[in-house]
């Protein structure tokens, strides 16, 4: 009797480390002692492709982590799918990653109308939906969501960049607003709306929107034009903000331009609309674009240049989607080093809430990431910029858009 | 009998797979079991009734987002939203129908996919906003199981689907073999020969497009409760494209087509993932063609000429 | 009135660029009833055959009749290796095959290519005319649309071959019986097309900048165009592109908003197909039983 209570009792004092071991480890799902698995979607195929360059970056990003050693011993195992940019699909590919494949965290995963779809699913879940690649400003609701958070400034804190600056140089403006039609470019008419206030309805004499499928843009030049507006806001991507610089030249309009940071690369697009003719145009933005001169022997794009030459050398370094997603990684670095040993989802979700003051090498100086446990806009800052021609001249303090 | 015997063998499988499956399968199986439905509908227009839809994309989304606005908006039970959906896509449907009746093959087919290229603009467009949602689209609750079952709600979605596709296939089954069957494929194979006979062709052609529209509008109000999200971005014209892929690789004028098909396309892209994520679509377009080249009646019409070419047993 | 002249003058701009690509269509569906959706992204793939030749250092125009040629071999090819052997087979496996090619040249282009914006160099060089609304590029691209359609309207209303290329669309077994190769009518008809769809990416491109994306937004215009003006009447789907143009920058503008420019496409091509479905210029052909 006594020697099986002894047994009993030397067996269980045996079990308890693997015991504990177990328990420790189901409380850091995806996470082993060799590796952290990071889920991703994006879209590879179909009319948003382009945006896959994103996941691309972040599949060349781990490896050279893994290469140096990984994070605290461990080797990430990035696994990213193909939505097509397809909500229906975005759902199955991000079950498939939560539950088949068993990720500690989706990273970066692509679009808003994407991520919408999966934004309750992640929360019931309680898995980490970590620096959503969309500029929508519902991942700041961290109240609600308290699983999810984005990285860039949203379109929207954009907008009120914009307004800020309208009002303080062009008060008795009259602005024309080109806007894609959809969340991207409805974000910007909403943040030009928090920005003018009750002068939006005066101020703002047209609204002209364009569908990704339209073949140009002119309809639209021409209307803005003859509204009378000498003010232009132009939330386009880059083939019709290209397409809209080049217009306005043509047309011999000359209203304050002001652009979108999605579309200002001087290589895709500046140099296509004509580089002289998009003289005068302002943007703000939060990241350097590698045709700039002006970072031609910056110490962190050199970084960012050297990591490309290395591990993707056949990529095309125009497309400014590396160096964004270069950015990201770099936070998403950084989180995972703050968690130290304990990888968690709730302490990897504490620490992408606890990010201060982190810079990428590939954010304009002034521009920086900081989070805080009611604060879930992790970069806030815009610095303004002018073309003069030949390159952009950053001008101006770097400005904050709406915080929490 | 024996389609029959095997539609009852294929329903028991997908009960039991409930039980066995993981739940992000289930998904999976319930995103066939709606595109299943969906190419149904596609099927008895296009395969059916020789009139080509590079539309039908739109039916699915309009029964999606009925199901959407009724449960979000006016808090009708899921169930009841079907009934609703497939009112509205078969009439829908049958004023489509209308002027295809003048439009044949090529016209028919550049004006269908004019419909599907059009549907996203019109279900952002501000005067509907207030009901669709807009870009920002409208979140659809998943059901529980009712009755207190001990199943969960993937489990329970994924039988309710099972349930719908096998009554529709059912119904479509029966439909297509009996006299409106035969007058649907006359139609198709010879319009002016079926009128001598006496079938009124224009109706068969609009009431047939109408009955397509409601099937595979069933099938979109499913995807809503099963997604649990709808947006204009769930249904561009790729939508309508990849429907008909479904189609003619399933097999165009069979009742198992559409299953054959519904698999092709929820997992081959997955499967050309694999293969290159540089160039998805490459690997997708080549292995579409190579079933063109392999099958061209389909999968279900393969194995068809497969089994007629069985020699008959000796006595 | 300024405004409306203007935007009838940019609806006139745009209106080319459907006319070009209308007439590829229309070549297409003369040599083979049937109709290609993959022409639009061949005819961007041929673009950037031509970019990357001219990129090399190749002057423009040789490398425009290079790139012209290199698209009529891959046009024939297709036809002769991927198409001819579902002659048999169910219309639909053509279909299958069309959006495969689809697929296939969209993806490749981009993975071969890269997805960022190219500029892409026109031969009508120089300043604005007519107020700004017009460039020299719009006005030499119009030109070398009316050439290519009188090229075309010419060989079929003249020759023998086009005579032949017709016969053999509409009834190839009558036509091999008057010794017609119809196999051979089939991929000149498709080499043909696929030049022109080369011709038309290449003046088109300078205008909406290249990328892979380029032709997805024109083609259903085209097809509109093409219907508009009768898809068996190479000057109709001319006229019907530049009538496109024209009504959806003006709809746009003044009378739907751009927010349901695609809705009023879809509306146009049901309304015309109702009242006149052979196009504004086709012969309607009344079968008696």
């Amino acid at each position: 009797m006594f020697r099986r209570t002894l047994l009993t009792t030397a067996g269980a004092a045996l079990a308890a480390p693997a015991l504990l071991r177990s328990a420790w480890a189901a409380d850091m799902p995806g996470v082993t002692k060799d590796e952290i698995k990071i889920g991703n979607t994006d879209a590879y195929s179909g009319p948003a492709s382009a945006y896959g360059a994103i996941g691309r970056g972040h599949v060349a990003f781990f490896k050279r982590l893994n290469d140096q050693g990984g994070i605290g011993g461990r080797k990430i195992n990035f696994i990213t799918y193909d939505d097509g940019y397809s909500p229906p699909k975005t759902v199955e590919q991000t079950r498939r990653l939560v539950e088949q494949d068993g990720v500690a965290f989706t990273f970066n995963a692509l679009g808003t109308p994407t991520q919408s779809a999966v934004h309750r699913y992640m929360n019931q879940k309680k898995v980490p939906q970590v620096f959503v690649s969309s500029g929508a400003d519902k991942w700041s609701q961290t109240k609600e969501f308290p699983w999810t958070i984005g990285w860039q400034p949203s379109y929207r804190t954009e907008g009120q960049i914009y307004a800020k600056y309208i009002l303080a140089n062009k008060p008795d403006g009259k602005i024309a607003v080109l806007f894609q039609n959809d969340d991207f470019g409805k974000d910007y008419l909403i943040g030009l709306k928090d920005g003018l206030g009750d002068k939006f309805d005066k101020m703002v004499i047209n609204q002209s929107s364009y569908e990704v499928t339209d073949p140009t843009i002119d309809s639209q030049a021409v209307a803005m034009k003859s509204s009378g507006a000498d003010v232009l806001v132009s939330a386009a991507t880059p083939k019709f903000a290209a397409q809209i610089i080049r217009k306005i030249y043509e047309l011999d309009w000359k209203p304050l331009h002001l652009l979108t940071d999605v579309s200002i690369s001087v290589n895709a697009v500046i140099n296509p609309a004509g580089p002289e003719r998009a003289t005068g145009l302002i943007a703000a933005s939060y990241y350097k674009d590698n045709s700039d001169p002006q970072w031609k022997d910056d110490p962190g794009m050199n970084e960012w240049r050297d990591f490309m030459k290395q591990y993707l050398p056949d990529a095309e370094l125009s497309d400014s989607n590396y160096v964004f997603a270069y950015g990201v990684a770099t936070t998403c670095v950084q989180m995972l080093k703050q968690c130290g040993a304990d990888l968690s989802r709730e302490n990897i979700m504490a620490q992408a809430k606890n990010l201060e003051r982190h810079q990428p090498p590939t954010l304009i100086p002034g521009c920086y990431v900081s989070t805080g446990p009611t604060n879930a806009h992790p970069i806030r800052h815009m610095q303004l910029q002018r073309w003069n021609g030949k390159r952009w001249e950053l001008f101006g303090d770097v400005i904050e858009g709406a915080g929490a | 009998m024996r389609d029959t015997l095997i539609g009852l063998v294929v329903v028991i499988i997908a009960v039991s797979l409930a039980f066995v499956a993981s739940d992000y399968r289930l998904f999976q199986l319930t995103t066939v079991a709606i595109y299943a439905i969906a190419i149904l509908g596609l099927a008895l227009v296009t395969g059916y009734n020789g009139q080509i839809s590079l539309g039908h994309g739109a039916f699915y989304a309009v029964g999606a987002y009925v199901t959407a606005i009724l449960t979000s908006m006016y808090d009708v039970p899921y169930w009841a939203t079907l009934p609703v959906s497939a009112v509205v896509c078969a009439a829908i449907g049958f004023l489509v129908g209308l002027p295809a009746l003048r439009l044949g093959g090529l016209y028919l087919a550049l004006t269908t996919f004019a419909l599907a290229v059009a549907t996203p603009q019109l279900l952002k467009h501000k005067a509907l906003e207030h009901w669709t949602g807009g870009v920002q689209g409208i979140v659809v609750d998943k059901p529980d199981a009712p009755f207190g079952l001990p199943i969960n709600a993937d489990q329970w979605v994924y039988l309710f689907s099972i349930a719908v596709a096998a009554v529709l296939f059912a119904l479509a089954g029966n439909l297509v073999r009996g006299r409106i069957g035969r007058a649907m494929r006359a139609v198709r194979d010879n319009a002016l020969a079926a009128e001598a006979t006496g079938i009124d062709v224009a109706l068969f052609k609009t009431r047939t497009f109408a009955v397509s529209a409601l099937v595979t509008g069933i099938a979109g109000s499913l995807s809503a409760i099963v997604v649990g999200f709808v947006s204009p971005d769930s249904f561009t014209v790729f939508l309508s494209i990849t429907l008909f892929t479904g189609l003619v690789v399933g097999g165009a004028a069979t009742i198992a087509g559409p299953i054959f098909g519904a698999m092709f396309i929820t997992f081959l892209p997955n499967l050309a993932e694999q293969v290159s994520k540089a160039a998805p679509g490459v690997i997708y377009g080549v292995l579409l063609i190579a079933f063109m080249f392999l099958l061209p009646a389909g999968v279900a019409g393969g194995l068809n000429r497969l089994h007629r070419r069985r020699p008959a047993p000796q006595p | 009135m300024d405004g409306f002249l203007h935007q009838l003058l940019a609806g006139i701009a745009s209106g080319g660029i459907y006319a070009s690509v209308a007439l590829a269509l229309v070549m297409i569906f003369q040599a083979t009833h049937h109709v290609n959706f993959a022409q639009g992204e061949m005819a961007m793939f041929s673009t950037y055959i031509a970019l990357v030749l001219i990129q090399a250092g190749v002057p423009y125009w040789v490398a425009f009749a290079i790139t012209v040629a290199v698209s009529f071999v891959m046009g024939a090819v297709i036809q002769r290796v991927l198409l001819t052997p579902l002659a048999g087979s169910p219309v639909l496996a053509s279909v299958g095959v069309f959006i495969g090619l689809l697929l296939i040249f969209n993806s490749a282009a981009g993975w071969l290519f890269g997805y960022t914006l190219k500029q892409f160099p026109t031969p009508f060089d120089g300043p604005p005319v007519m107020g700004g609304f017009v460039t020299p590029h719009d006005l030499g691209a119009f030109v070398v649309t009316l050439v290519v359609l009188t090229a075309v309207w010419a060989f079929f209303r003249f020759t023998t071959l086009g005579l032949a290329m017709r016969a053999a669309a509409y009834n190839p077994s009558s036509s091999r019986l008057m010794g017609i190769r119809v196999g051979a009518m089939l991929a000149l008809g498709w080499g043909l097309a696929a030049s022109i769809g080369a011709i038309a990416g290449m003046m088109v491109a300078p205008v909406v900048f290249l990328d892979p994306n380029m032709m997805s937004g024109v083609l259903l215009y085209a097809f509109a165009g093409a219907l508009l003006g009768g898809i068996a009447n190479p000057l109709g789907a001319v006229v019907g592109g530049f009538a496109i143009g024209i009504i959806e920058n003006l709809a746009g503008a003044y009378l739907v908003g751009n927010e349901l420019k695609l809705t009023l496409a879809l509306v146009i091509i049901v309304a015309v197909l109702m009242v006149k479905p052979a196009g504004i210029f086709g012969r309607t052909i009344v079968s008696r039983v």
